[in-house]
């Protein structure tokens, strides 16, 4: 569930923000100080009486990266730009940090393509993620992708926003 | 598991069918002329099913020569008759094929009318066309249900044909007959004894179980064949029915399986750690084109169905996905966004002379050769997805749908009808769809649940 959470999130940063024709261009502080609670809600794997943040978990990625496990992409675009670049040198600032992790990215599209190709370009998201995380010193037998096409929207709607959100590459530290 | 239907010459006109002796020919195909249209008088173009759609065709019940039990109904083959005659005028019905009148709102001929059909009761009806049947129980409880299309103008009749069925396969002798009348008038080739694979959805937008599940070309016989732990997607029946390619999130990355419908196991079609998506066969079954991703680039490959060494098709830069065999196996058409957006090719069944088709403006993406190779439908993505049909060539567009989202279209068996999904915006909700090449009748398929992805099969034999 934590990419859920964090969509959401950035959803509503986005109203704020306002959003351009790529989702969330500037990364959004969490709206609270991250809470134990916070973390475990969106950490699976992190459960526990005492609900603490193991560091080099998945729960520490997520907490340490503040959104910055996503990236997103322009309608039918898998190119990196430069705020994919600031996420993607965060996350691999972390996985530096624990070279022993590996991580899954998940590609993403929107509801508005067929199911085939987005299936192709959703891959296509994740490996750019991946060969970008790779040109930073992350070994690449660390990282491996998977392509969800259009079948795990986090944004519900139907309209612009939603879709910029979807159209998205997510990683996934492996605890 | 498919029970053959063996194929019955019911014998001379005038002989009633208590008397008509059966031959049960070992052949799998149905005693039926060749599919050569061109002796139908009423053969029409697509454009133009007026003359044979006003047609009334009057299905009263089925006689039975006594009333016998058997496993296909509760009341025996008198009331299995009435169902019969419901199946057949639905089956014309719901596709917008003819004016059916069915045995509801009909005097019931008794059994030795069948072949001699009382004229007088039915030619004050307004309906230009009779059909009566019979159906019987065999010593071994099979069931032989015979069929019977007579002109009620000329007192004559048109055509006839028996088949010899199990008792849980009785729905499949009512769409033989529905096939029979369909070809007589039409012309066209039949499609009602056939089947779907489709995927079945229920839950939330954003936790979607997908379910592979198969019915029969009515909807009837609906089975759930995945449990949803696994997201399936994009499935095709084998041209022999025996077995489906589809997709499935079974190990949590996308791999093609086959699986086998009479043994329940699957097995993977390529044996790489890359993923694979889009399968398809080739009309003779014996190949399996499916698309690979490997570093971001997509592929099409194909690769025996028996399993073997696969071979790539395609070679550039970009996504090459899908890809559907001309009804010959000698070509390929399919998707590729070398030029910048999804747009449609053709190629050679080796990959060899690959080029665009499509110029028409927005995307074109999913397209199906149709069975009879006349046609291309895909999806032509322009603000909003609609399907539409070409020529191979690219040639002779023409939009069939109109809504937000319509997308992957199936041929029916003979290439008249095609079926595709909806998807609802906002919502989500999915639902299986056909519209017939005028584009004038559409309507939606009922399904248990959320549907999508539907793939047509061949007429069983």
């Amino acid at each position: 569930m934590p990419r859920i959470l964090i969509a959401t999130l950035l959803a509503g940063s986005c109203a704020l923000a306002g959003c351009a024709s790529k989702a969330p261009k500037e990364l959004p502080e969490q709206p609270v100080s991250v809470t134990p609670q916070g973390q475990a809600t969106g950490t699976p794997g992190s459960g526990g009486a005492e609900r603490t943040i193991i560091p080099g978990s998945n729960a520490d990625f997520l907490q340490q990266l503040r959104g910055r496990n996503v990236i997103f992409f322009d309608t039918d675009k898998f190119d990196i730009d430069s705020a994919d670049s600031a996420s993607l040198r965060a996350q691999a600032e972390w996985l530096l940090r624990y070279p022993s992790k590996r991580a899954t990215i998940e590609g993403h599209c929107d509801e508005r393509g067929t199911r085939d190709y987005n299936i192709a370009l959703g891959e296509r998201r994740a490996n750019a993620a991946k060969n970008y995380l790779v040109s930073l010193g992350i070994d690449a037998g660390r990282l491996a992708t998977v392509s969800h096409g259009k079948e795990r929207p986090v944004a519900l709607g139907s309209n612009e926003q939603a879709w910029s959100q979807n159209r998205r590459a997510a990683t996934i530290t492996i605890d | 598991m498919i029970l053959r239907l063996a194929a019955v010459v019911l014998l001379a006109l005038g002989s009633i069918p208590a008397a008509a002796q059966q031959v049960e020919s070992e052949a799998p195909s149905v005693a039926i002329e060749g599919e050569a249209p061109a002796a139908g008088p009423l053969r029409v173009t697509v454009t133009d099913v007026s003359a044979w759609q006003d047609l009334g065709i009057a299905i009263p019940a089925f006689a039975t020569p006594a009333n016998a039990s058997t496993p296909a109904h509760l009341d025996g083959t008198g009331a299995l008759g009435q169902e019969l005659a419901r199946v057949i005028t639905a089956d014309l019905r719901n596709n917008g094929l003819f004016r059916p009148i069915g045995p509801d709102a009909l005097p019931r001929p008794p059994f030795p009318e069948i072949t001699s059909p009382a004229w007088s009761t039915w030619d004050s009806r307004g309906t230009e066309m009779l059909v009566h049947g019979f159906v019987r129980a065999e010593r071994d409880g099979r069931l032989t249900v015979g069929c019977y299309l007579y002109d009620i103008a000329l007192t004559e009749e048109l055509v006839r044909e028996g088949w010899v069925v199990q008792p849980a396969d009785w729905r499949r002798a009512a769409h033989k007959c529905a096939d029979l009348i369909y070809s007589r008038l039409s012309g066209e080739s039949p499609f009602f004894d056939s089947k779907i694979a489709y995927i079945a959805e229920t839950g939330p937008k954003d936790n979607r179980i997908k379910r592979l599940a198969i019915m029969d070309s009515d909807g009837a016989n609906h089975r759930f064949i995945t449990n949803g732990q696994a997201t399936a997607l994009t499935p095709r029946y084998s041209p022999d029915y025996q077995s489906i390619v589809y997709l499935s999130y079974l190990n949590g990355n996308p791999r093609i399986y086959i699986y086998d419908i009479g043994t329940g196991q699957q097995r993977l079609v390529a044996q790489n750690n890359n993923p694979t998506f889009a399968p398809r066969w080739s009309p003779d079954g014996r190949w399996i084109l499916y698309s690979m991703a490997v570093g971001g680039n997509t592929d099409i490959y194909r690769v025996p169905a028996s399993g073997g060494q696969s071979e790539r098709l395609t070679d550039t830069p970009g996504i090459d996905v899908g890809g559907s065999y001309s009804p010959d196996g000698s070509r390929i058409v399919f998707e590729s966004d070398r030029s910048g957006s999804q747009q449609v090719y053709v190629m050679n069944a080796d990959g060899s002379n690959q080029r665009r088709i499509t110029f028409f403006g927005g995307r074109s993406a999913t397209p199906e050769w149709s069975p009879r190779g006349d046609q291309v439908a895909f999806t032509h993505i322009s603000g909003s997805f609609r399907v539409a049909v070409m020529s191979p060539d690219g040639r002779n567009l023409r939009h069939l749908t109109d809504s937000w989202q319509d997308e992957a279209p199936t041929w029916a068996p003979n290439g008249r009808i095609i079926q595709f999904f909806r998807t609802t915006r906002n919502s989500g909700e999915t639902s299986l769809w056909q519209v017939d090449l005028t584009g004038r009748n559409e309507r939606r398929l009922p399904t248990p649940v959320g549907a999508s992805d539907p793939a047509w099969g061949p007429v069983l034999p």
